[in-house]
Formats: C-alpha cells, sequence, structure tokens
C-alpha cells in the first residue's frame, strides 16, 4: 500500500501543476494516468497544436507546455503510475483507499480528480457483435505481433498507428487494409511505404469501405465491408484491428458516490471539493458556477485545492501562506537554497 | 438567429433558434440537445460533436477546412455528409439547417 499526502489521479496539465503546488507547500503526492504518457489531452489530442492563452506564455505546442510543466517539477520527487485506470475508491476512517486496475493501492487524506473528460480508451468499430471477438481475434492494439504470422489481417484506419502495422504485419501475413476515404491521415512517408507494399502486391488496399459486420463462431471467419454507394465485400480474415485514436469516458468515476451533471464533478470555488470529504476535482472535469474550460483556470483551481489538502494531510499544523520569491522555507523546497 | 433543426436518433424533431457565431454545436449543448458529447469544447480535437447534414445542405454550408476530415476518421460511422457540428458557425445564410445527430458518439 502507498502511502500519500494527496494522489492525483490525471496527470494532464491541471494535475502536474496541482502536483507543483502540493509539493511547494511540503506535501508529497503520487499521480496516476491511464495513458502511457505524461500530458493528457494535450499530448494525446494536440502535441502539435499551438495553445495562445497561457498568462505569460503567448504561444506554446500541448507538448511543450507539457514539458514545461514537467521541468517546473524537477526539484520535487513526484511518483507516476502510467497506463493504469483508478477502478475503486474507497473511504477507510479518515483516509481513501484507492485502488487501480494494476492492483496498485493508494492510502490517503486527499484523492485531487484532474481528470479532464475522463480516461483515454480505444474508439470501437461500430457493430455491436465485435464485442464477442474482442481481445480474442479483434484487436484495438497490438501486444503481440507474432500471433498474426501466417495469418490474415484486416486492419482498419487512415492515421500513422494503421499505416504503420500494416506495412510492418505484411512482411509476415497477409494483409487487408481498409479504409474510409482514399487520403491518409499518416505522415507522407509512412503513406508511401503502405503504397509500396500495396503495388508489390503485399497489401490489399480497400478505400472508401467500413466495416458493417463481422462473423464467426468463437474465432473471426470473415467480415463485411461497405462503401458509399452500399456495395457491400465479403473478405475471409483470421484477424481484425481497428486504429480509430481514443476517446474519453467517464468510467468508473461514475460509481465514487459523486455529485456528476453531464459528465463533470460539482465543486465548491473554495476548495474545490466534491460532496465526499477529501475528494476534489480540478480543470475540465469539475463544474460549478462560471466555470470555464481553460487550462488557466485549473492551475488556480489545483492551487486552492492543494491548500485545502493540507488540512487533512497535517492536521495538527497551520498552513502559512508563503511567495516563492521571498520564503526561505520555499526556497529550500525547490533546491534554490541550502 | 437562424433556426436549426436537430433530428436525434430517435427521431424526435428539436427546432432551436440559435444565434448567429455561435457553433451548431454549441447550440445544441447550451439546448440540452441529446447525442452531441463535444468532449473537446470545440477544438476540432475528438469527433464527438458529429452530424449528418441533410443533403440539400451539405453542397451549400462552408466547405470542411483541414483537419477537419482527419477528424472525421474517428468519428462514430462517418458518411459522405458527415460534418463536425463545432466547425459549423451559425449565421443567417444557416437559417433553416437540419442535422441528423447519429446514434452514438462512440
Amino acid at each position: 500500500m502507498n502511502k500519500t499526502d494527496a494522489l492525483i489521479i490525471g496527470a494532464g496539465p491541471t494535475g502536474l501543476f496541482t502536483a507543483h503546488q502540493l509539493n511547494l507547500i511540503g506535501l508529497n503526492c503520487e499521480v496516476v494516468d491511464n495513458l502511457d504518457k505524461i500530458g493528457g489531452q494535450c499530448i494525446e489530442l494536440y502535441p502539435d497544436k499551438p495553445i495562445y492563452d497561457i498568462p505569460a506564455v503567448p504561444e506554446c505546442t500541448g507538448e511543450e507546455l507539457t514539458n514545461n510543466l514537467l521541468n517546473q517539477l524537477k526539484p520535487f520527487d513526484i511518483k507516476f503510475h502510467l497506463n493504469q485506470r483508478v477502478e475503486e475508491v474507497k473511504r477507510d476512517n479518515e483516509n481513501w483507499i484507492v485502488k487501480t486496475n494494476s492492483g496498485t493501492t493508494f492510502l490517503t487524506p486527499n484523492v485531487i480528480i484532474a481528470g479532464g473528460v475522463g480516461s483515454f480508451e480505444p474508439r470501437k468499430f461500430s457493430p455491436k457483435e465485435c464485442e464477442k471477438f474482442e481481445n480474442k481475434s479483434l484487436f484495438y492494439s497490438v501486444k503481440d505481433k507474432k500471433i498474426f504470422e501466417g495469418k490474415t489481417v484486416s486492419i482498419f484506419g487512415g492515421g500513422d498507428s494503421a499505416l504503420d502495422w500494416a506495412v510492418e504485419l505484411s512482411k509476415k501475413s497477409k494483409v487487408n487494409l481498409i479504409h474510409r476515404r482514399d487520403e491518409f491521415r499518416g505522415a507522407e512517408a509512412t503513406v508511401s511505404k503502405m503504397h509500396a507494399q500495396v503495388k508489390e502486391g503485399k497489401i490489399n488496399l480497400f478505400t472508401k469501405y467500413q466495416m458493417t459486420s463481422v462473423k464467426g463462431n468463437g474465432q473471426l471467419e470473415s467480415i463485411d465491408i461497405k462503401n458509399d454507394e452500399d456495395e457491400i465485400k465479403n473478405i475471409k480474415t483470421d484477424y481484425a484491428l481497428g486504429f480509430f485514436g481514443l476517446i474519453m469516458q467517464l468510467g468508473p468515476i461514475a460509481n465514487w458516490g459523486l455529485n456528476i451533471d453531464k459528465k463533470t464533478i460539482e465543486v465548491d470555488t473554495e476548495k474545490f471539493e466534491t460532496n465526499q470529504k477529501g475528494i476534489y476535482a480540478v480543470g475540465d472535469i469539475c463544474n460549478y458556477p462560471g466555470k470555464l474550460k481553460l487550462i488557466l483556470s485549473g492551475f488556480h483551481e489545483g492551487a486552492l485545492a492543494a491548500r485545502a489538502c493540507f488540512k487533512l494531510a497535517r492536521p495538527n499544523e497551520k498552513y502559512r501562506f508563503e511567495f516563492t520569491t521571498t520564503s526561505t522555507n520555499l526556497l529550500k523546497r525547490l533546491g534554490k537554497k541550502e | 438567429m437562424a433556426k436549426i433543426t436537430y433530428i436525434t436518433s430517435d427521431a424526435k424533431v428539436h427546432e432551436i433558434e440559435v444565434q448567429n457565431g455561435l457553433t451548431v454545436m454549441e447550440g445544441a449543448v447550451q439546448n440540452n440537445i441529446p447525442g452531441i458529447d463535444a468532449d473537446c469544447g470545440g477544438g476540432m480535437a475528438c469527433a464527438t460533436c458529429h452530424v449528418y447534414v441533410q443533403d440539400d445542405w451539405f453542397n451549400k454550408i462552408p466547405k470542411k477546412e483541414d483537419g477537419e476530415e482527419d477528424m472525421l476518421d474517428m468519428a462514430f460511422e462517418p458518411k459522405k455528409n458527415s460534418r463536425l457540428s463545432c466547425q459549423l458557425i451559425v449565421s443567417d445564410e444557416l437559417d433553416g439547417l437540419v442535422v441528423n445527430i447519429p446514434t452514438k458518439q462512440a
């Protein structure tokens, strides 16, 4: 069991700055995120898109913002638990016991939900029957490429993941690549590699087609694809892979007894506390009168929630407001003074 | 002001007067029309405000800008007349626009 003064759920910009604020006032924290990387929506949705409304930063991309926030955290020792989704939050006297889907557990008086719009999950195929084959012969990521050797694999999507896997798997498998239009949004070099494999007959390309149904008994046997003119083709296949990017799902947060309205959590504007003592929500996921879904609002909310955490983590101490420009205490924590 | 008609997947018709300058997405969200999630808040980064624009309107409205078609690759059951409603800005010219909302966004 990991004991910590505060657990932050979500490693996006708000979660990162909240971690900074906690450490600055002398509290330790750990951070959990379902993605395999730090940065949340900034890194998953718009790493290359410029942002123009961060105070005192005229222009930066999602990736630059994430890197700058990580730089700001360098003086502190913060443990990140990536690739893990928080499943359960349970009260234990004055503390919360938090469990992730990988079995990591935390004991903490403070849980700060900085979860954006929820956790990122792969977007799935639309036919409902696909669920029956999921993780057996139909996947949304590749864990072990050996299982595809010598088999027929049908890959759906037009981005880099779909193209990279089509090219890679075409070396040892029969590959069908299916995409809804002629243009591919993947990197130019990857698109040319794919077209080269198509010319050599290593990849069968079907554009302007989408999946309409899957057939098979336990194991996938064939799929139907349909084009804009409603022509249907049946393709024999052993496996299907879908690469449609990620979508945000509120997920287990809905079961923690919080007041939720339209996928957001109601909080007060003093501590950003939810209806549960010691559980806070900050950033895009919180809701209060006048809420703006801006990164700068998340920073403010995290700073106040961190101060509220102090009361529960250090019940016998008094929090004193200090400036980083002048406080010896703070400068020591920042490693600027011995 | 423009009258926008949103038809949800259960065939319910919602006629809404939407102010010029708002997006078709905002018109739906502000009036609690179900089926438009708009997770990213209008940044053309999530494809969860996907709508089908009725054929007679599809060619009349401003064309897609760079990036919208890429995002539509991720949408749930995209069709020829698919658009992201966060990219449709309401003006007098859009008065009478009819959009269908897909069965779900993901």
